[in-house]
């Protein structure tokens, strides 16, 4: 007996030299990108969007760079912060990611940041939208979009062109609360009143009530800020209620008519302005080029999480060619800051201070081309930070 | 003072659904004292199959719905026959446990088949829109619910009150043992009213996809809201949750219209009060089975 265990330990430990032997060959030559993405619940559709868009980019470019192959691991958070906890810890534990990236909702990609830190490895945010995010962790970086962004955008837009008192619908949870402050601040600065504020619960069956207090105190328009599976359902009952013939218009965060869900909301939604980063209607041949291709292997339209996750990967794939293949985490980062390049929503880069995204914001109107729904672009902020940052 | 009136049609119009939804619930839970939480999704499955047929098929709406009805009942019944039948004898919190499994299975089918965003049903332009009556605006829609709803409540309390098969029924709530003992099928009724009363919740998903919204996690959603209207109405009849649903719909417009902070609230807060008043619900019998 005591003879097998030490047969028992010696295999063991052969084992463990043979592994180990291996795996710093493999992991010489693979870059491992962890994504963390609601693939299944209500925001589902934000992470089959940026796995599309993923394996859309990779199809175009390779999956080889700086000699490098690249290998995606996706895994579902369902948007809930303790799954993408866990699912973060296996990723950089078990598997030795040396990104993780994805992060549908901002308490999943707060969730993760203490672990990016302690494990110095890049995250790269693809789609949550608070301010705050990317202070949380050295190694946080964006590439999706802050809702102070386009909120600050559309209340200095509003105030500038006639509409002087507005009523807000918001969603009462963090990206709703920053996208009525921000708007708040910027429209009433212009000389704005704000004349109702109603903030809606997360999980709001009926709009019916609140939409007539929207309309009872006669405002010129509503800013509107719902989660998106949310934005068809306000949009049908704001047409119901008679609305848009009592003169009252929607402005907004882009959120509300993500190209997503645009198409089957019908024409109540017809002139309905926003700001917002992406359009799929983006007069750029880049953007058309990739309209094409998503369409033309998905078989829908790309929204704006589309885009946000295309370029979180290209960001991935341009700091690997500036390292030279190093996979080092704080050098990674590093190489990140300051990124500039043309993207289907047109020229971007990351802000090398705050590492959040600079950007254009458009303003959009909802027309109708060729039988569908587009968000129009009409107007362009150009290079836009995110004004959010906590005031130092 | 017209804004008033919109609200209390609106109320009423909400309160309506509530009701078609929930009834078949206070029917399995009062009648055949047997807790389905996959109530939802036999109405979630009529939902669905109302908009397949209108936007993919070309069907009218209101040819869709019958079917919606239709389709829930089936379903319904199968699963009676194969399933919920040998539980009817076991411990609520087996079947607690069932048909709470059950409901996160149709969830993950339906996320499955048809994706996870929220569907529309296309509707005809005749339903769309409002209209007034002396200032008081009244959605097209929503008139249409509350016109449907109130032909079913009447029909239903009619078949309950008059009809041999109202007899029968309540007579094998009542005593399921004396009731076989005279002749009466006590499990064939079950399995009819079982099925009648998904066939309405189907009904009901069909009609609130337009209000509530249509998605997969639809069944979770509301459940609470379902249970709300049954344990304040109380089970013992259909006329208690048919009074709790407006009272509900109509709270819960008034309050988010009226105090919109409070406005979530004011369902639950609602609930509480009346169960301490009546812990057996408005109308509940105070001797249960």
């Amino acid at each position: 007996m005591f003879e097998r265990r030490i047969f028992s330990r010696t295999a063991a430990a052969a084992a463990i030299a043979s592994l180990a032997a291996v795996a710093p060959a493999k992991a010489e030559d693979t870059v491992k990108v962890g994504m963390i993405l609601p693939m299944t619940g209500g925001q589902a559709s934000t992470g089959k969007q940026i796995e599309n868009a993923i394996k859309l980019y990779m199809q175009q470019n390779g999956d080889t760079v700086a000699g490098k192959k690249i290998e995606i691991i996706v895994k579902d958070d369902a948007a809930i912060p303790d799954k993408t906890k866990t699912a973060a810890q296996e990723l950089i534990v078990n598997d030795k990611v040396n990104f993780i990236g994805g992060f549908g909702v901002t308490p999943a990609a707060l969730a993760a940041a203490p672990l990016a830190t302690q494990a110095k490895i890049p995250e790269v945010v693809m789609a949550a939208g608070t301010s705050i995010i990317t202070e949380r962790s050295p190694y946080i970086v964006r590439t999706s979009f802050t809702l102070a962004q386009s909120s600050t955008i559309i209340g200095d837009w509003a105030v500038k062109n006639g509409i002087k008192k507005v009523a807000t619908l918001t969603s009462d949870y963090a990206p709703g609360n920053d996208a009525l402050n921000f708007f708040k601040e910027h429209f009433t600065a212009g000389g704005g009143e704000v004349v109702e504020e109603v903030k809606t619960p997360l999980a709001n069956p009926d709009f019916a009530p609140f939409l007539q207090r929207m309309k009872d105190a006669k405002p010129d328009a509503i800013f509107v800020f719902v989660p998106a599976g949310q934005g068809g359902n306000f949009m049908k009952q704001y047409a119901e209620r008679g609305l848009d013939k009592a003169g009252i218009k929607v402005i907004g965060p882009g959120d509300v008519t993500d190209d997503d869900l645009l198409n089957n909301m019908g024409d109540a939604v017809l002139g309905t302005v926003t700001a917002h980063i992406y359009s799929a209607a983006h007069p750029s041949q880049m953007n058309k080029d990739f309209v094409a291709a998503y369409k033309k292997a998905f078989g829908s339209r790309p929204g704006f999480m589309a885009v946000s996750g295309y370029d979180g990967i290209h960001l991935i794939y341009a700091a690997l060619k500036k390292t030279n293949g190093d996979t080092d985490g704080t050098k990674l980062v590093e190489a990140m800051k300051g990124q500039k390049w043309e993207s289907p929503r047109g020229p971007i880069s990351i802000d090398p201070e705050t590492r959040d995204i600079v950007q254009n914001v458009y303003i959009r109107k909802v027309e109708k081309v060729d039988g569908e729904l587009y968000n129009v672009e009409f107007q362009t902020f150009e290079a836009v930070k995110d004004l959010g940052k906590t005031k130092k | 003072m017209t804004s008033i009136l919109t609200n209390l049609f609106d109320g009423v119009a909400y309160g309506m659904l509530l009701f078609v939804l929930a009834c078949g619930l206070a029917v399995t839970l009062g009648l055949m004292n047997f807790v389905n939480l996959a109530h939802g999704a036999f109405a979630m499955a009529g939902g669905y199959v109302c908009m397949l047929l209108v936007n993919q098929h070309g069907w009218p709406f209101f040819a869709a719905l019958p079917l919606a009805f239709v389709s829930a009942a089936a379903i319904g019944i199968v699963l009676e026959r194969t399933l919920y039948r040998h539980l009817y004898a076991r411990s609520h919190l087996d079947q607690v446990l069932f048909t709470i499994g059950l409901t996160f299975m149709s969830v993950a089918a339906v996320d499955y088949i048809q994706g996870s965003s929220r569907v529309f049903i296309n509707l005809p332009d005749a339903l769309q829109g409002q209209f007034d009556v002396f200032g008081v605006g009244i959605g097209r829609y929503r008139l249409m619910i509350i016109v449907i709803c109130g032909l079913l409540t009447v029909g239903l309390q009619m078949v309950l009150a008059k009809t041999r098969f109202g007899s029968r029924l309540r007579a094998a709530v009542d005593d399921p043992r004396a009731a076989s003992g005279l002749g009466i099928n006590v499990p064939q009724v079950f399995a009819f009213t079982f099925a009648f009363g998904c066939g309405l919740a189907g009904l009901g998903g069909a009609l609130s996809a337009e209000i509530l919204g249509l998605d997969p996690y639809f069944p979770l959603k509301f459940m609470i809201y379902f249970l709300i209207v049954v344990t304040v109405g109380g089970s013992s009849s259909i006329t208690g949750p048919f009074l709790a649903s407006l009272l509900l719909g109509i709270g819960d417009v008034a309050g988010k219209y009226y105090v919109p902070k409070m406005g979530p609230f004011v369902i639950y807060t609602m609930m509480i009060v009346i169960l301490i008043w009546r812990p057996n619900g408005l109308f509940g019998r105070t001797a249960a089975r």
